[in-house]
């Protein structure tokens, strides 16, 4: 962060300490813990980091009486499944929290079914309680292309979105709203919807995930869990992931979460089958090279947890 | 007349003061929200004493985290009813207490004609004495 020159207010001596502030709303906690525990992701980071720094500014230039309207925060998250949009969404809520543009910091995930409603003039209800419900925080709404469905006109998603918008346009003060989903979909929605497109100011697109990084991942999903990867463990899951990736339906770190807890049942039946009598924690901690290999991913190229009949995956 | 003082019918909390800002009313609801209460919003136009279940306007709110949503209800009921009685309820769910905790009243008509003493002649010369609301001599949607 760089020091304000003190030509700040052409008229006016008056200077802050942007460095000040910046320590004061603790935001660099934050900041520093979105690098931490979120691997990659470097457009997204950049983007919060913009996004902080502006809310820092606006702060300390309202200080100063430099008032400007506040900056319309909604945000649409788009991205493969498994990239991390809820967890970036949930670290939002607390960062506009620490800068005070949102007053609470809470956050109220919806889908669909959370809006819209099943007849007619149930749809309005629904979304206003979620909204009032979100007032104060952020309202994360997964999936939001499922909102609108062209192919049937009778259908209550456009009213939902309608009453969002006016609440979007109204209540920018008390809200902030994030639309997450997969690119192509949500650029669908929004070519259908342009009221929606403008309104929102930030689109921000999730990368995948490259093998690199997802190893980084794996291990800190293990370290909270209180595993560790033994060193042929580790580079085994790093051939594991790279034949992954080749396969269908691969969710980026989702699929890392479910390979792993598969390991961990390896893991344990090998402990319970094992001769060994006594184990030591360090046993009990480490997931071996094997607990890795036995997967079917390795043995037939085929995805685990598919019935053992299962045809060919296709490419 | 000695039920009208003022000429504004004092029920509920805060009554006797002036009439709440809405930045006063969020920062009650503000205080029912922290305590977990969930917050209904209530109109009528027979504020007789006796008259305790006041119509309901929308659900009452659970789960909200901040007044900004509850404030817009209150205006919207405003707006509806600019010339009815409204009180806002905050209901307290605690097993063993399960009632409201919290009721002022944050719009009232522009004139309030207050109450009359009624006195009914019964068995000898007895005579029965019972309050009654000028307003509710007309019909309900031209009482204010």
């Amino acid at each position: 962060m760089k020091k304000p020159s003190k030509e700040l207010a052409p008229f006016d001596t008056d200077s802050v300490d942007l460095g000040a502030e910046f320590r004061a709303s603790n935001i660099k906690e934050v900041l520093d813990k979105l690098d931490l525990e979120l691997i990659g992701l470097k457009p997204v980071k950049t983007r919060i980091r913009e996004t902080a720094a502006l809310l820092l500014v606006d702060r300390v230039r309202k200080k100063l009486d430099l008032t400007a309207g506040a900056p319309s925060l909604h945000m649409c998250f788009t991205g493969n499944p498994g990239t991390g949009k809820t967890t970036v969404a949930l670290r939002m809520s607390e960062i506009l929290h620490r800068l005070g543009y949102v007053r609470e910091g809470h956050l109220v995930s919806v889908t669909r079914d959370d809006l819209v409603g099943q007849y007619i003039g149930h749809t309005a209800p629904k979304t206003k309680e979620v909204l009032k419900k979100a007032m104060g925080g952020v309202l994360f709404i997964d999936e939001a292309y499922y909102l609108y469905k062209p192919e049937n006109e009778r259908d209550y998603g456009a009213e939902s979105i309608e009453i969002l918008l006016q609440a979007m346009e109204n209540n920018r003060d008390d809200l902030v709203v994030i639309l997450a989903g997969y690119k192509d979909r949500m650029d669908k929605f929004f070519h259908s919807n342009p009221g929606m497109r403008s309104r929102i100011a930030h689109h921000i697109d999730f990368p995948d995930y490259n093998a690199d990084e997802l190893l980084a991942i794996a291990k800190l999903m293990l370290a909270a869990q209180n595993y560790r990867f033994s060193p042929e463990g580790e580079k085994t899951f790093g051939d594991y992931i790279r034949l992954r990736m080749k396969l269908e339906h691969f969710a980026n770190a989702r699929s890392i979460r479910n390979a792993l807890d598969r390991a961990r049942l390896r893991q344990a039946n090998r402990l319970f089958e094992g001769t060994k009598k006594s184990l030591a924690k360090i046993d009990l901690m480490t997931l071996e090279a094997e607990d890795i290999a036995a997967s079917r991913v390795f043995l037939e190229g085929k995805l685990d947890g598919e019935p053992n009949t299962g045809t060919e995956i296709k490419k | 007349m000695m039920t009208n003082v003022g000429n504004r019918i004092t029920q509920g909390q805060f009554s006797f003061l002036p009439p709440l800002t809405d930045k006063q009313i969020s920062a009650q609801i503000k205080y029912a929200l922290k305590n977990g209460w969930a917050i209904g919003i209530e109109y009528t136009d027979d504020p007789h004493p006796r008259n305790t279940y006041w119509e309901m306007f929308g659900n009452p709110m659970f789960d909200l985290k901040d007044p900004a949503g509850i404030l817009s209800e209150i205006n919207d009921c405003r707006k509806t009813y600019p010339n009815h009685y409204i009180r806002v309820t905050a209901f307290n769910s605690t097993r063993g207490v399960e009632s409201p905790t919290m009721s002022y009243i944050v719009n009232r008509p522009k004139k309030e004609p207050g109450f009359g003493v009624v006195r009914q002649e019964v068995d000898g010369r007895s005579i029965r004495y019972t309050i009654h609301s000028y307003a509710t001599d007309k019909a309900e949607s031209e009482r204010y």
